[in-house]
């Protein structure tokens, strides 16, 4: 190549000086013969800086210091650009001494606002915005997993050309040729791929390439994308709209299928607005809640929060939402007759509440059922008058579908041969679609091929070229929220790769080589707001992590046409139903290579680092197979094998697998894991998440599942209290009369005394945590847990601190699920302290049981003896690993100690932001405030299910939480005296629906016991 | 030199046989000093037999997996080992309790026997003793093969640190270390002091100058002169008392690790009294297991007699069945106390994944030890010493059924997990076993394994009865 040879060139020249003075020698280089030309072709954004006289010593200095700072890519410095921390501290976020900037993260294309905290320029831990409207101050597991993404050794480093490592220099140059090319078609053969995305000044800039190029065209493929919502909202209003709720205007909720709390965009907000009617204090202040109905073909975990939830296999949900609408008057009465009786008594309570309550009520179909079922719901929420209250329409946010083309149009204009260059834009068709082999095998035949993305992908190795993208957090973008809200994304590392921003990268292809990312996001916003006191507001949405009054107006589109006919129900067709999902922890297989979301627990089964067919405990005793047993799924041609999983609650005929696992090339951690479901997906569009007639046999052969949790009864224990709210209301002392009806316990040691001093208590209320898990994986990106891998958690290694506790009860058809998130107890009397031969377990001044792992020799007897089995001890050494990787050591949480090998760990109420915030109330000679000391845990929970505070203080609000009635201990039995105290989970069952009071609740099997036997 | 004669006054004498009252012989008949000075010394002085080399050989061999599987262990991690949360505690602990247990039978031979004046423990009590230090010994290690940083084991010592760190005392795990301590260092004592006299026997018997001179620096200048013998007759029976509680108490500790703490199937009053008693019942089966092979090769049928065994097994069978009282009282606690926790894993104990090691543990301790009944079966010396071996294995069943099945159901089903020993953990436990036999045979061949001057007294004590 003749770049190349340039290069070559005057690198030989640069050998053969004796290295003292680069700066002399480059002036040297200059004069060559061969530099200008070098110049021209392999740094043309620096050409016109050469040619002008002036600016030649900068463009010596830019060459000399890339030259000389090539080696050092991974120096943590802030970015060149202004970027400007979060200057009013939001309430209960304490900035000690790292910056909090306000920045944005995608999922599936929406934002969530975000504050990262940076130490010395290294962001570690991802807090909510609560001046965002999708975070409201929390976060989600995929949010705070991103800084580890950010880190991850295994990202792409480099351009590659063919598999080869190329510079972004040779690539420009191709895209230089590449344009001119495409001129004289007018764009002709190009296409672009891109995934969701809501980037206003992206979709400025894709529109100005398709104007560039009228003969292009886009597409765009995302596995989770959102269609059936719109296709349902077009058939019924003639116009695509995104459905949002306000769920805090709804005292009744039926779901459909639909997994508002964790499934959909803005889950984070309808899940705090869904705890607001539920959580203790309201229950106990005005004995009220809100009821959810919830009808789900797969466990959910709105399904778990559902005071009445049914299981139906996902072809009857469709019949479900008809009958629905026949009870309500919409439609005729004629499909109810196919359910089952269960079905129909949940329908006609649901109807009858949803009457009583009409206007403020919500029906929510699953974005995973075909269009009808959202045609048919947005009437029945018309005719409720809850639209334009808890139900409202905007306009589409995430990248709209409408103009572009599927994935499965490129793929036949690839096989017709109409496509000639082709640039993929952050995603992954060659393994997100079940028309990958072809895609693969398409791709490697274009003449051009560019891959963006963070990874070297499954996508990445078909395509001729590679070019790394930055990471969210070292890039400048901006986004939407789920309810049109704009924001910002600056970068706060410099990137730590040869990663190309997003905004450059698509500018590049547009031929604007000359500006940045910053500029041209800078650039689209003054257009957008006019050039008046730009940079106050530029500052201020960059401040505050939220562009002002961006939100999208709310509509009132008219219904118009008549009631469609459901596409026919195949009820009467034999076999299992397949449905494929989202998986909850690596999502459509994007965070494969995240370990903290391959080692969180999934919220309902507790598995990890695999992905499992799901299948109700009776099909599970019919077909003979246990947990880990392999099938073999069969549709048509496709046979996939995967290890089953009975799952109480899964509706009997229904099977469901999940994506994102079976990867190929996501990296040293996430490649070869589970298998892969895309191959099951239907091929051709039509209804994608569920496939009839699908063959399932069990193949004798077995896998090991590593899961964290192996028993599911609480074996008649009262750990998770719980009553209806009749009952409640009938008794609502009865929990602290349990509690004085036993002899006081007494304790051979003195007390601790501590009237004067502060004496933290955490209460967990278990009416709003959902189980979504963002605790756990705050709390181990909080205190830099490691991550242990699949073979260790089979060994029961699993290290994190926190972890969500689930139980079953009722029966496996339908079982009640229980949440319990167990963090330390900081017991008062605690089993633990007295049994450490060397007092490295040690009660503090302040009631906190601390541990010193200096001190630590490794009994384990305080595990042994702690009942509640929250300690965690370092059985290898899981930190060597991350040492030897730098870049993942420059992750952890400065804070917080590493822990070596043979010693304990344990929850420690996250003393060091206790410190942290001792430290400025002494400065500023003041008590610490109620709210000041914000847990990692309590920081991320979308519900604020988690309170913690000073319990000497009266006017705080876990004193005010542990004078709930509600509130009790675990096992208060053991005289432990735990400061971790948790609020009763009250079911709003309705009282003709026969609620089962706490006396009942232990009926026993959920068909999943002891696997482990 | 000393002079001979006065470690063997009567070596001339022929002694007639002597009936105890049940016409039971603690020797057999012909006995003289001569006889069993020769016998005794004849196996330490003479020269190398094959058996013993191989013996030796194969059990450093099996030493050297012991070895290697600790320093792997300290290498990578006691993660190696199977182990997790809530299953903290593994083999490692239930090996400390079992060879503690065997190592309580030295002393319970040799002094409360001695103290009760049971003439019958003088052909057994030395390489008892013996096997009480080194199963002692081979406790001592495990709890630091256990700890999860074994460099910093001595934290638990009460030292004047720079740190200013001092041991926790409410833990029990400190007292451990007090009560193993100070039983090693009283057994150690007690078997010293009685093997004086017999060390002065070999130095004057042995013949080459390294026997001389090994054996002459040990035994201390031990002339036999009666002041000497009065002085040592003291000092050993002082050892004795002071060994007496200690053969109570190291157990009692080691039970209060487990009792002391909130776990179901742990926290049990019993579990004191009844870990002597298993203590004693696996001391006395280890014992029968030594000294079978050793009376068959080194022929001291005529030394260790029928009545031996018969004894052994008849204290084998009264410690039996205090350790099967308390698997009732267990059971029986749990039910009578209505705690649903410990009913629980009591249960689980009998019917869940550790089901096989409890009725392993159930058949050799309750049922086999039954057969000790029969004076057919005590009198049999190789049926008795297949039972012992076999309440060998019932026993550390039993530790490691206490140690690893208590938590494993304790009181958060969440947590519930189970774990098994992994390769290394059996390697350490057969290579301790390995070990220990190592040591024994260096024993029996550098030492008196039977006491000759206790044996000499007891040849007086018959020819003086008759």
């Amino acid at each position: 190549m003749a770049t190349n040879g340039d290069i070559d060139a005057i690198r030989a020249q640069l050998a053969g000086r004796n290295g003292d003075g680069l700066w002399k020698s480059l002036e040297e280089l200059s004069q060559s013969p061969q530099f200008p030309a070098f110049l021209e072709r392999d740094l043309p954004r620096l050409a016109p800086l050469w040619r002008a006289p002036v600016n030649r010593r900068d463009a010596l200095r830019l060459i000399g210091a890339s030259l000389a700072l090539s080696g050092l890519a991974g120096c943590g410095r802030p970015p060149p650009e202004r970027i400007l921390p979060y200057v009013e501290q939001p309430e209960r976020v304490v900035p000690g001494k790292p910056l909090f900037y306000a920045t944005s993260l995608t999922h599936a294309g929406y934002a969530r606002g975000a504050l990262v905290e940076t130490h010395m320029g290294r962001p570690t831990k991802v807090e909510g915005n609560p001046a965002h409207p999708a975070s409201l101050g929390a976060t989600d597991i995929f949010m705070q997993a991103a800084v580890l993404d950010l880190y991850d050794p295994d990202r792409s480093p480099a351009v590659r050309r063919h598999g080869s490592i190329s510079t972004w220099t040779v690539f420009l140059a191709e895209v230089a040729d590449l344009r001119a090319r495409l001129r004289r078609v007018d764009g002709a053969g190009l296409r672009i791929l891109t995934g969701a995305h809501s980037s206003p000044t992206l979709a400025a800039q894709l529109g100005a390439l398709s104007a560039q190029f009228p003969e292009a065209r886009r597409h765009v493929h995302e596995p989770g994308a959102r269609d059936a919502p719109r296709r349902g909202a077009r058939s019924v209003f003639g116009q695509a709209f995104d459905t949002i709720y306000r769920l805090d205007r709804a005292r009744v909720i039926v779901s459909l299928d639909g997994d508002f709390l964790a499934g959909m965009p803005g889950c984070l907000a309808y899940a705090r607005q869904f705890a607001d009617l539920r959580r203790a204090a309201r229950i106990a202040d005005a004995g009220r809640m809100s009821r959810l109905y919830a009808a789900e073909a797969t466990p959910t975990l709105t399904g778990a929060m559902a005071d009445r939830r049914i299981g139906l296999p996902a072809r009857s949900i469709g019949a479900l939402a008809h009958a629905l609408a026949a009870e309500l008057g919409i439609a005729s009465p004629a499909a109810a007759g196919t359910l089952p009786e269960a079905a129909r008594s949940w329908l006609r309570d649901a109807a009858r509440d949803l009457l009583a309550n009409a206007g403020a009520a919500a029906v929510i179909p699953g974005d995973q059922q075909p269009p009808a079922v959202h045609a048919l719901v947005q009437r029945i929420n018309e005719r409720l008058g809850n639209t334009g209250r808890a139900v409202l329409h905007i306009d589409t946010v995430a990248a709209p579908a409408d103009r572009a083309g599927t994935l499965a149009e490129l793929v036949e204009d690839m096989a017709a041969g109409q496509v000639t260059a082709l640039v993929v834009l952050d995603c992954n068709p060659a393994y997100t679609s079940p028309l990958a082999p072809e895609l693969a095998r398409l791709l490697d035949r274009l003449p051009f091929s560019a891959h963006f993305g963070l990874y070297v992908d499954e996508t990445a190795r078909h395509c001729a070229w590679h070019v790394p993208a930055r990471h969210e957090l070292e890039s400048w973008s901006d986004a939407r929220a789920y309810d049109g809200t704009a924001s910002l994304v600056q970068p706060l590392i410099t990137p730590l790769y040869a990663g190309v921003d997003r905004l450059g990268f698509v500018a590049a292809l547009a031929g604007e080589l000359e500006t940045g990312a910053h500029d041209i996001l800078q650039r689209y916003w003054r257009t957008r707001r006019g050039a008046g006191g730009f940079e106050r507001w530029w500052r201020s949405s960059l401040e505050r992590g939220v562009i002002e009054g961006s939100a999208f107006a709310i509509r009132s589109p008219a219904l118009r046409g008549a009631v469609e006919e459901l596409p026919p129900s195949p009820e009467s067709s034999a076999g299992y139903e397949l449905q494929v999902r989202l998986d909850p922890g690596v999502w459509d297989g994007r965070y494969a290579n995240n370990a903290w979301l391959q080692e969180l627990p999934k919220p309902l089964t507790k598995l990890t680092w695999d992905n499992a067919a799901m299948l109700a405990p009776a099909d599970a005793a019919a077909l003979g197979v246990a947990r880990g047993d392999l099938l073999l799924l069969k549709i048509g041609d496709t046979a996939v094998e995967a290890p089953a999983w009975p799952l109480p609650g899964q509706p009997r005929g229904s099977i469901a697998v999940h994506l994102g696992y079976g990867r190929t090339q996501a990296g040293g951690i996430g490649s070869g894991r589970g298998f892969d479901a895309y191959p099951l997906l239907a091929p051709d569009g039509g209804v994608p998440w569920l496939r009839e007639g699908i063959t399932v046999q069990a193949t004798g052969r077995r896998m090991p599942l590593a899961t964290t949790q192996h028993h599911h009864d609480m074996e008649g224990r009262d750990l998770v209290r719980r009553m209806t709210l009749e009952a409640f209301r009938r008794d609502p002392r009865q929990l602290e009369q349990d509690a004085t009806a036993q002899p006081p316990a007494e304790s051979l040691y003195p007390p601790y005394d501590y009237s004067d001093n502060r004496a933290w208590a955490m209460v967990i209320d278990l009416n709003a945590c959902i189980g979504c898990s963002a605790c756990v994986v705050a709390c181990q990106a909080e205190n830099s847990s490691p991550v242990v891998g699949k073979h260790e958690v089979l060994r029961g290694h699993e290290m994190h601190w926190l972890r969500v506790d689930r139980y079953y009860e009722g029966t496996a058809d339908e079982p009640r699920t229980l949440f319990q998130p167990v963090p330390c107890m900081h017991c008062e009397k605690a089993p633990c302290e007295y049994v450490c031969p060397v007092g490295a377990t040690v009660h503090d001044s302040e009631g906190l049981n601390v541990m010193v792992y200096n001190r630590c020799i490794g009994t384990r007897d305080c595990s042994q003896n702690c009942p509640y089995k929250v300690r965690r001890f370092n059985w290898l050494d899981y930190t060597y690993d991350q040492e030897r990787r730098g870049t993942l050591a420059a992750l952890r949480n400065p804070d917080v100690s590493v822990r070596s090998r043979g010693v304990m760990e344990k929850c420690t109420y996250c003393v060091q932001r206790i410190s942290a915030a001792r430290i400025d109330a002494k400065k500023e000679g003041r008590p610490i405030g109620d709210g000041e000391v914000v847990t990692a845990c309590q920081g991320a929970c979308p519900t604020r299910a988690i309170v913690f505070g000073d319990r000497n203080d009266p006017g705080s609000g876990v004193a005010r939480a542990r004078a709930n009635p509600l509130n009790y201990t675990l096992l208060a039995e053991l005289n432990t005296r735990p400061r971790t105290t948790y609020l009763a989970r009250v079911r709003n069952p309705g009282s003709d629906a026969g609620g089962a009071s706490p006396a009942d609740g232990d009926d026993g099997a959920t068909g999943d016991g002891d696997a482990d036997e | 030199m000393a002079p001979r004669a006065m470690v063997t006054p009567m070596s001339e004498h022929e002694l007639a046989p002597v009936a105890s009252p049940r016409g039971d012989a603690v020797l057999a008949p012909g006995q003289t000093f001569a006889t069993v000075e020769a016998q005794i010394a004849a196996s330490v002085l003479a020269g190398s037999r094959r058996l013993w080399l191989v013996g030796i050989a194969g059990f450093f061999a099996v030493s050297l997996l012991f070895f290697y599987s600790v320093t792997y262990v300290f290498a990578v991690g006691v993660g190696v080992m199977g182990v997790n949360i809530p299953v903290a505690w593994g083999f490692p602990i239930a090996n400390v309790v079992w060879w503690i247990g065997i190592g309580h039978a030295g002393t319970l031979i040799s002094a409360i026997l001695l103290l009760l004046r049971q003439k019958w423990r003088t052909s057994i009590n030395r390489f008892a003793e013996a096997m009480t230090i080194f199963a002692a010994g081979i406790a001592g290690l495990f709890p630091i093969i256990h700890l999860g940083r074994p460099w910093f084991a001595y934290w638990i010592v009460p030292y004047p640190s720079n740190m200013g760190v001092w041991p926790q005392w409410r833990s029990p795990l400190v007292w451990d270390l007090f009560a193993i301590a100070t039983y090693i260092i009283v057994s150690i004592l007690f078997w010293y002091v009685g093997l004086i006299p017999d060390l002065a026997t070999l130095r004057d018997r042995s013949t080459r100058r390294w026997q001389q001179v090994f054996y002459g620096s040990l035994c201390l200048g031990w002339r036999g002169s009666a002041l000497h013998w009065r002085r040592h007759q003291m000092a050993y029976l002082i050892l004795a008392g002071l060994a007496t509680p200690l053969v109570v108490s190291v157990h009692s500790v080691i039970a209060l690790d487990f009792a002391v703490t909130i776990v179901p199937g742990y926290h049990s009053t019993v579990f004191p009294p009844y870990f002597v008693a298993g203590a004693l019942f696996s001391g006395f089966a280890m014992v029968i297991t030594i000294a079978a092979p050793l009376r068959a090769w080194f022929h001291l049928e005529r030394l260790i007699t029928p009545r031996h065994f018969d004894n052994m097994a008849k204290v084998m069978l009264a410690a039996g069945l205090i350790v099967i009282y308390g698997y009732a009282i267990e059971y029986f606690m749990a039910w009578y106390s209505g705690d649903p926790f410990a009913r629980y894993i009591l249960i689980r104990r009998a019917l869940g994944a550790y089901a096989p090691a409890f009725w392993v543990m159930l058949a050799c301790n309750v049922l086999l030890v039954q057969t000790l009944w029969l004076r057919r079966v005590r009198r049999n010396v190789w049926l008795l010493f297949a039972v012992a071996l076999l309440v060998n294995v019932g026993m550390w069943s039993e530790r490691f059924v206490i140690v690893l099945s208590s938590p494993h159901r304790d009181y958060l089903p969440s947590a519930w997990d189970v774990s098994f020993g992994t390769n290394w953990d059996y390697a350490m436990l057969v290579g301790s076993i390995g070990f220990f036999f190592f040591l024994m045979f260096l024993f029996i061949r550098w030492l008196p394994a039977v006491s000759i001057s206790e044996v000499k007294e007891l040849v007086r004590e018959q020819r003086e009865a008759e």
